[in-house]
């Protein structure tokens, strides 16, 4: 395998590993350099990769286990917590401001899921796999998949709506 | 598509029933901008999963990161020290070298002067030995 057919199996998902990756470690400098350090690893395995059915499926597992490993590290013990700004376009200020608030908010509450969850939610309703590539990912069967999804869709909600009606969580 | 259901698709969404094109509907529905005040908090929900999948890692990916390999350094840190220990040992034996010459060379400058001193006193006694020889001749 050469440096472009790699490029050309690997490159279309590096958002969704960058993503994944700042699901998990929360800072986008984190995520930045946890997508870096692993796809220098996939290209150290190249030789290897031609053997996975599905690449994009190996390198997301890759990246759970090799985010997991960075938590667990000493050296991630002093994550910084950085919350992006989101732009949005074509609104009126106030509006804007009210959005935006309960947009972030909902990244907040994804934030305060259990890992699994939070694994789930992006994978499935960011990231758009189904049920047996997400099993795949991370080592479940596709019915323990949606119970999590399902659990983790409802927390949520009620959350939402929770904030809606009393204006806080 | 019609409020009822939406809702049922919402229903069968929370228990994670629903399919991928089914859930695409429901997205949607709900970035439409048009959504009914009953579901307005899954407006944010929706909102947010499209923001999140529009964010992009914007830093390049090199295969062959700059980052120094530390191993090398100590590596080259041993083969530094071993050189230098090397060099050190050999100016060390120079210098040991150069001085026993210099004591060698003061030693032997001492022995000439003295032995120029003793020929010097052998050649007042050859004086000696001619006028002694003059005054009683040698018996032939």
């Amino acid at each position: 395998m050469n440096q472009s057919d790699f490029l050309k199996s690997v490159l279309p998902f590096k958002d969704k590993v960058f993503r994944l990756s700042k699901r998990l470690l929360v800072s986008t400098e984190e995520a930045q350099d946890a997508t870096q350090e692993l796809y220098f690893k996939l290209w150290k395995n190249r030789e290897k990769l031609a053997e996975y059915k599905n690449v994009e499926a190996f390198a997301m597992t890759m990246t759970k286990n090799y985010c997991f490993d960075r938590l667990k590290s000493k050296q991630a013990s002093n994550l910084t917590l950085v919350h992006s700004n989101y732009k949005e376009k074509d609104t009126a200020l106030e509006k804007k401001l009210e959005y935006q608030d309960s947009v972030s908010q909902v990244h907040r509450l994804i934030e305060s899921l259990p890992e699994q969850q939070k694994l789930v939610i992006q994978l499935r309703d960011i990231e758009d796999y189904d049920f047996e590539e997400i099993g795949k990912m991370l080592d479940l069967k596709p019915t323990a998949v949606r119970v999590t999804l399902s659990r983790a869709r409802k927390t949520i909600r009620e959350k939402l709506i929770k904030q809606h009606n009393y204006g806080i969580i | 598509m019609e409020l009822s259901k939406i809702e049922s698709l919402l229903e069968k969404y929370l228990n994670a029933e629903t399919s991928l094109q089914e859930e695409a509907s429901l997205k949607s529905y709900f970035l439409s901008g048009d959504v009914a005040p009953h579901l307005q908090e899954y407006q944010a929900m929706f909102s947010y999963f499209k923001l999140n999948k529009s964010e992009i890692l914007e830093t390049p990916i090199q295969l062959n990161p700059k980052k120094m390999n530390w191993k090398w350094l100590s590596v080259a840190a041993s083969v530094v020290l071993l050189v230098s220990v090397y060099m050190g040992n050999g100016f060390l034996e120079e210098r040991k070298a150069r001085q026993q010459y210099a004591q060698i060379t003061s030693a032997l400058h001492l022995l000439s002067s003295n032995l120029n001193k003793g020929n010097k006193a052998m050649a007042n006694l050859y004086v000696y030995e001619d006028t002694v020889n003059k005054i009683f001749k040698p018996s032939k």
